[in-house]
């Protein structure tokens, strides 16, 4: 049994009440994107497919073809649906029963359910369930679904029509002229697999939409005969007087008029709802952008003030510990395992999994926003804005998200119907500022940025941190422009958005946006980064050098053989300080063996043959093995940073890797002996991460939404070299003001 | 009706009533106009506009549609 419905009608949990099992409930188009099923309550054997919304069968966008798809059993993986529900808004049914009178006419058994019925009432709307079933020729069964009202009455309503399906009278009536051409088709068209000719609702599909799914399908499998027999049917259709432009709905529309005014008893005066009150103030020309911008300003300050604490807690206490009692417990012998288990899988897979509270609230934050409605508002304020350079107020939802992460941000952009605008919003998504910059930004802007006033009153760190975001967008808008002259240039799609009503945020709803970003954030940390972590410690580790490992033992050994004798020789009231002396000593000796070792490593001749590419911008070679390291995430720099330039402990939080950073020299070349970062090379590097792609996810995601590597490839590449590129003016700007 | 008293949805007075005459534009465009509820004959009013002019909000057979100023231009519609 398949589930349809235009967006917005709560079809998603109408789902939920017919399975009893937990969807994902979104008010945004295409938030169910993914295949979801669920076995129907009270009746063994029958399961139950989610479908995407959509407002017409006449496909567009990648989620309505999916869902077009499965009805018409054009998907391999999914038979044909053996019934479908057909969820209609009961507050707006001439619209919703645009989508319902175009399914009845695919044959498939259909049952109408006629949810949101309290809405339609509160509005003075009195719907007959009856009446409408008695017109359409199919079972309409009124319903409350978010209060379970109706349920079991639908349940029943599907086993029947799954038993004893119905055959509806036509509802719509075409001219006899376009009957005649469907007819004709069949003759024209490939048959299917099996032999037969391709079913009426294919053939009048193709028909109908022009450049549409079904035609780009048969023209695909059929060629140019194809292609010329519809063009020849839709010349002669407009040579008798029914252009297929517009036929459609007309037609349509026409029918669904008088069915409409039989079943629904409507006020003559339609009252002032309170949608249009609030959107009074939400999209009021002043107030509108005030809130907005207000909106937003919370959303962000309240993911760094209210993480934070949270964040420390994990960080010191959880992950910290942990480590501390793992080296102190010492079950792991001191060697190779305790390095591994402490700084690899610990330190890195600990060093991400602190950013769960700000995944959450952002997270949470946006689904409260989508479940209310506001999100549609907001993509309606900022269509302007995003059409400026040539995107529209669709993408604003996918760049919203791309600041919690761009997988979620790439996954939103399905509800995009223009091919063009979608790759463009996808490729221009990972450039917004994902929460995985946040420990960069906040171990380097912490480390090399003085806590000094801007212009008397701003904050020199937020300032810093600030500017990364805008960095991102501020080099999104002109990419997201090129790319629509050059490689995706095209027509204008029109852009059309419904403004569904507002409606109370349900907890429900959003907990379940908030566990689902966060499950799969966890799912992540536990076998992408641990991977990861993992090969970052033996890439840094191994080949090991044992002559190198012999000097550093040879070495530290001296330090603590003299020590005996100096500390002996001592007079007793300086003891303190010749033991204390001998720890930096020995600390010295310790640290640059260490590094000996990282650059005979795999790691670190990775580090040493880019170099060349990293001096001009005033990096050493450790940066260059921290970014080659952290290209399958960019968080994962943090953690390397803190493997290169010192062992132990290390996260953004920690004092020890700030002061490590800020004490690292150059080793050679002729800056020897200089500090690698100052604040023109750290904030070249905090450029460089808000820039660049250096998330295999990303990509990966990419790859599966276009179906090719190309884009993938592409994405990388553009990324990477506008970051190199970005780094180095950085650097060279900084230079030069601070000259 | 006569066709001076016709203009384009974009041109509507704000909150008063007009009726769709036609739509027109590529198919690509004019289909989806027609889908959403902007038929011939169709009463809509634009509602209000987006704080930087663009787009419009229409209301069509009792909900809201959210419409560029270039796409309403595509919809022909005299006063109802």
């Amino acid at each position: 049994v398949a589930l349809l419905g235009n967006p917005n009608v709560g079809k998603t949990t109408v789902f939920n009440a017919l399975t009893g099992y937990r969807a994902k409930v979104a008010n945004y188009p295409g938030v169910t994107v993914d295949k979801k099923h669920g076995p129907l309550r009270g009746a063994p054997g029958v399961e139950v497919l989610d479908l995407p919304g959509t407002y017409s069968l006449a496909a567009r966008s990648p989620d309505e073809m999916v869902a077009v798809d499965v009805l018409l059993g054009r998907r391999d993986d999914v038979p044909r649906p053996a019934a479908a529900v057909v969820v209609v808004d009961a507050s707006n049914l001439e619209r919703n029963l645009y989508l319902a009178s175009q399914v009845l006419e695919t044959g498939v058994p259909v049952v109408v359910a006629l949810n949101m019925v309290d809405v339609a009432t509160s509005r003075g709307h009195a719907v007959d369930a009856g009446a409408l079933s008695a017109r359409l020729g199919v079972p309409v069964v009124p319903l409350v679904a978010s209060r379970g009202e109706g349920v079991p009455a639908l349940v029943d309503a599907v086993r029947g029509a799954l038993e004893r399906p119905a055959t509806p009278p036509r509802l719509v009536a075409f001219p006899d002229a376009f009957e005649r051409e469907v007819e004709a088709l069949g003759d024209s068209l490939p048959r299917t697999r099996e032999g037969s000719p391709l079913p009426d609702a294919e053939r009048r599909r193709m028909l109908l939409d022009v450049g549409g799914h079904a035609e780009r399908r048969a023209v695909e499998a059929g060629g140019a005969r194809v292609s010329d027999a519809l063009a020849a049917a839709r010349a002669r259709l407009e040579a008798a007087g029914h252009p297929v432009a517009g036929l459609e709905a007309s037609r349509r529309y026409a029918a669904i008029g008088p069915v409409v005014d039989a079943a629904v008893a409507r006020p003559a005066e339609e009252r002032t709802t309170a949608t249009d009150r609030i959107d009074a103030v939400l999209t009021h020309r002043l107030l509108g952008s005030v809130v907005f911008l207000a909106l937003m300003t919370a959303m962000f300050l309240s993911i760094f003030s209210w993480a934070a604490p949270v964040m420390d807690f994990v960080d010191v206490d959880v992950f910290g510990r942990l480590q501390e009692w793992i080296v102190s417990a010492g079950f792991l012998g001191g060697g190779l395992l305790e390095s591994l288990v402490v700084d690899g899988i610990v330190g890195g897979v600990g060093g991400v999994l602190v950013f769960l509270p700000q995944i959450l609230i952002l997270a949470g934050f946006l689904a409260v926003l989508e479940d209310c409605g506001y999100l549609a508002r907001a993509a309606f304020l900022m269509d302007r804005l995003l059409r400026w350079c040539g995107l529209s107020g669709r993408s604003f939802i996918p760049l919203l998200s791309s600041f919690a992460c761009a997988i979620p941000g790439v996954l939103a952009t399905r509800t995009i119907e223009s091919r063009r605008d979608r790759l463009a919003t996808l490729l221009v998504a990972p450039l917004m500022s994902c929460s995985a910059r946040i420990p960069v930004y906040a171990l380097l802007t912490l480390a090399f940025v003085p806590p000094v006033k801007v212009l008397g009153f701003l904050d020199a760190r937020a300032l810093a941190f600030a500017s990364m975001y805008f960095v991102g967008i501020a080099v999104a808008v002109p990419v997201a422009w090129i790319l629509k002259r050059t490689v995706l240039r095209g027509d204008p799609a029109p852009f059309l958005l419904e403004l569904p009503p507002y409606r109370v945020p349900r907890a429900r709803a959003v907990l379940q946006q908030m566990t689902a970003q966060g499950g799969a954030f966890v799912l992540r940390a536990g076998t992408l980064i641990l991977a990861t972590s993992v090969v970052v410690w033996a890439l840094s580790t191994f080949p090991r050098d044992e002559a190198a490992l012999a000097r550093r033992d040879a070495a530290v050994a001296q330090v603590e053989a003299s020590r005996a004798a100096e500390v002996a020789a001592a007079p007793e009231a300086s003891r303190a300080e010749v033991e204390a002396a001998h720890d930096e000593r020995k600390a010295a000796v310790e640290a640059e063996a260490n590094g000996e070792l990282l650059r005979r490593s795999a790691m670190g001749r990775m580090g040493r043959a880019v170099e060349p590419l990293f001096e001009p911008v005033g990096w050493d070679w450790k940066v260059g093995v921290a970014v080659i390291a952290s290209f399958p995430a960019r968080e994962v720099v943090v953690g390397t940073l803190g493997v290169i330039y010192g062992i132990g402990e290390a996260d953004e939080g920690s004092e020890s890797l700030r002061e490590q950073l800020q004490a690292a020299r150059f080793e050679d070349g002729p800056r020897r002996g200089e500090p690698v970062f100052t604040l023109a090379s750290a904030l070249a590097l905090m450029v460089f991460f808000s820039l660049c792609c250096q998330c295999v996810s990303t990509l990966a995601v990419i790859r599966r939404e276009t179906g090719t590597w190309r884009w993938a490839a592409f994405a990388f590449g553009y990324m990477t070299v506008l970051a190199y590129l970005a780094a180095l003016a950085t650097s060279a700007v900084v230079r030069a003001l601070s000259a | 009706v006569s066709t001076a008293a016709a203009s384009t949805l974009d041109a509507a007075p704000r909150g008063a009533a007009v009726r769709v005459v036609s739509v027109e534009g590529a198919p690509s465009v004019s289909q989806r106009l027609l889908e959403m509820g902007l038929t011939q004959g169709a009463v809509v009013s634009v509602v209000r506009t987006a704080p930087l002019g663009d787009p419009l909000e229409v209301r069509v057979r009792g909900y809201l549609l959210s419409v560029r100023r270039g796409d309403a231009r595509l919809v022909r519609v005299e006063p109802a």
